[in-house]
């Protein structure tokens, strides 16, 4: 489904990707996984076309999509759920979730609007609860799947995750994780999932991939990367 | 015939393209930074690992060879520390010096799935009962063919070293379905069994899986037939994994290499250039897994070319040729270079099949001498002593003929002529 060859990509004026590889097939759960500044979310930035310096090649489906704007590769099918939210505050819940459905927004598709809407207060009942309450009045958790929720508006096919995990209870983790998990059961979404959650990452994910400073120096299906000694202690603390 | 692994074995050519520049990505950036060696290397052609950004650029690398590796003995080419390797094989050292190759647990996972391969492509099933009769001990054969024969469910029979007799007889009473072992050692169980008088009829064994060591077409048809089998050969070296590199399929027209983890090339021996595809030339691997003993463009001395085909199988890999050939067999024989294999086709004319033989190699007076020892079977010495000496003349003139020097011919009874495991057929004395 995405392809990405031999991409660098800058962050100001610091080659932040170097020479980055990697590939995630249809319906499967890739993570991406390093410490703080090794190029994470320049990489989900890139892909989404919110990195104007770049070079290599993406392609999603098959299309080249490397150099086209944010608004062209959401339309394409690709939606990024950005680390720390990035929620219309002084907006409803409401509001910011009819902003995620803005390549398809039009009067004519009302009725497509608040069926992904019911769609979405199906899938994170609480949302429902609060449709008319202020973005920024939520807990953190309910920002969150908010946030991700304004992503699953614009109909992705593959959805980008930057630490979802960040900041939140372990219960509502695990809570917003399997509700993921069972998109991807009953949907066939893709999902490429940053974290700094390790062991969270590697519970879910199918394959996974290490990014140290800029480059990927180990990849792997789940067991392969729990085997690897040098991951479980740098990333996890253990042996 | 199964195929272990579909996702990969079967994979379209521009995917494994794609996870072949991954996996190479990341490997060149762990040797850079953990194998000294390499690192030295890289800074000193100014090669920057980071900037790789095709297959291609795989080729501004200068080749591994063997000496780089006996230098680097014992552990200097280990790309990870010791307390993260599980497992240490070691080459025989039949060439010089052995070399000690380390695995990661998953070194020894991805191991047991390519032997698995080869199993499977050659016809092994959970059902089968598969006799190993590779030694298992620092050789990889029979701990790699081990691994990958539980992993498919096999019934497994670890009889290793056994003696020959006692192979003969587990393979009858346990009724062995599969037998994998050394082309060479699977001749000696047919002699075992001529002389115990028990027909194929008997047996159980429908697969062998032969391989360590170069083995000809004919040789397959009559193994083949004297054990009414299906044969399939396989291929590997120790430095890069052990068996595992390469298999053939039900096709048997040729082994397909596993490019997901080896990328493969061949080159020109003498000036090192690189060879386009069916050209004949010597083997260059790069492994794009391994994490305990990674290797880059790594020399393996064995000729052979490469075939981008399809195959009834399906099987998207590359295959390579038999290999007949490896340049460490070579002999410089008075200047002129030798391979026993040539001797193989020679011996095979003349006597109607392939003899179990040994090249012993001496000198005297500052000039090389050759005696070949051949075995003949029994019965032959009971005739007239004439026999005999014709079948000796006969066979120094054909290599009069096509070699252009005269050896010393002897005729001996079966299994004087010492068969070793991996099959090296000559015992050069010139230098010790």
């Amino acid at each position: 489904m995405l392809k990405i060859r031999s991409l660098r990509s800058y962050y100001e004026s610091m080659c932040a990707v170097k020479s980055v590889s990697l590939h995630i097939g249809k319906g499967e759960i890739v993570t991406l996984i390093g410490a703080n500044g090794s190029g994470k979310s320049t990489l989900l930035n890139s892909i989404i076309g919110l990195v104007a310096k770049t070079s290599g090649s993406i392609l999603f489906e098959d299309k080249e999509i490397h150099a086209l704007s944010p608004s062209v590769i959401v339309k394409m099918g690709i939606a990024l759920v950005p680390e720390g939210r990035q929620l219309f505050s002084p907006m409803t819940v409401y509001d910011n979730l009819v902003l995620g459905s803005y390549p398809y927004y039009s009067i004519k598709n009302r009725q497509l609007l608040s069926r992904k809407i019911e769609w979405i207060f199906e899938l994170f009942p609480v949302l429902g609860e609060r449709k008319n309450q202020l973005a920024g009045t939520l807990s953190g958790g309910e920002q969150q799947m908010l946030s991700i929720s304004r992503a699953l508006m614009s109909d992705p096919k593959l959805l980008l995750l930057d630490e979802p995990s960040v900041g939140l209870a372990p219960k509502i983790i695990a809570n917003i994780f399997k509700t993921l998990v069972d998109l991807r059961q009953d949907t066939g979404l893709t999902i490429f999932l940053v974290e700094q959650n390790v062991g969270l990452a590697l519970e879910v994910c199918d394959r996974g991939y290490v990014i140290e400073t800029g480059q990927i120096i180990h990849s792997g299906e789940r067991e392969e990367l729990t085997n690897n000694k040098e991951v479980l202690r740098a990333y996890l603390g253990r042996e | 015939m199964p195929v272990w692994n579909e996702k990969y074995e079967k994979m379209e050519r521009d995917e494994l393209a794609q996870v072949q520049l991954e996996r190479l990505q990341q490997t060149l950036i762990r040797v850079y930074r953990r194998v000294s060696y390499y690192h030295n290397l890289f800074n000193k052609i100014e090669f920057d690992p980071h900037e790789v950004s095709t297959l291609d650029d795989l080729k501004k690398i200068p080749y591994t060879t063997k000496d780089t590796l006996r230098l680097a003995y014992p552990y200097d080419m280990f790309a990870v520390p010791l307390r993260e390797v599980v497992r240490m094989q070691s080459t025989s050292g039949t060439t010089g010096q052995p070399l000690i190759v380390g695995y990661t647990k998953n070194d020894i996972e991805h191991w047991t799935d390519l032997t698995a391969r080869v199993l499977s492509a050659g016809g092994v099933t959970k059902d089968d009962i598969v006799q190993i009769c590779f030694p298992y001990g620092l050789f990889t054969g029979g701990l790699g063919f081990h691994y990958g024969a539980e992993r498919i469910g096999g019934s497994v029979i670890p009889s290793s070293e056994s003696d020959i007799e006692n192979q003969v007889i587990i393979m009858k009473d346990y009724r062995t379905s599969a037998l994998v072992c050394a082309p060479t050692y699977a001749a000696l169980i047919c002699d075992e069994l001529e002389e115990k008088g028990i027909s194929p009829a008997e047996l159980s064994v429908s697969r062998g899986l032969f391989g360590a060591e170069p083995w000809s077409e004919a040789f397959r048809g009559e193994i083949e037939e004297s054990l009414s089998i299906s044969a399939t050969d396989n291929y590997g070296i120790t430095e890069i994994i052990g068996p595992g590199i390469s298999f053939e399929c039900e096709q048997k027209s040729g082994l397909h290499i596993s490019e997901d983890h080896f990328i493969p090339e061949i080159i020109d021996p003498d000036m090192g250039d690189i060879l386009g595809p069916g050209e004949k030339g010597e083997l260059v691997l790069t492994t794009i897994t391994k994490e305990a003993y990674p290797l880059i463009r790594y020399r393996t001395g064995d000729l052979t070319s490469l075939r981008v085909e399809e195959c009834g199988c399906g099987r998207s890999f590359v295959k390579m040729d038999r290999v007949f050939e490896r340049i460490d067999d070579m002999i410089i024989f008075n200047g002129q270079n030798i391979f026993p294999s040539q001797f193989e086709q020679i011996l095979r004319e003349v006597i109607g099949k392939t003899p179990n033989f040994q090249l012993v190699v001496s000198k005297e007076n500052n000039l090389d001498k050759m005696e070949i020892q051949v075995e003949v079977s029994g019965d032959i010495f009971f005739d007239e002593m004439g026999k005999l000496t014709d079948l000796e003349h006969h066979i120094m003139n054909e290599i009069e003929n096509r070699l252009d020097f005269l050896p010393k011919v002897k005729l001996v009874e079966p299994r004087t002529v010492e068969r070793s495991m991996k099959g090296r057929r000559v015992i050069d004395r010139r230098y010790t």
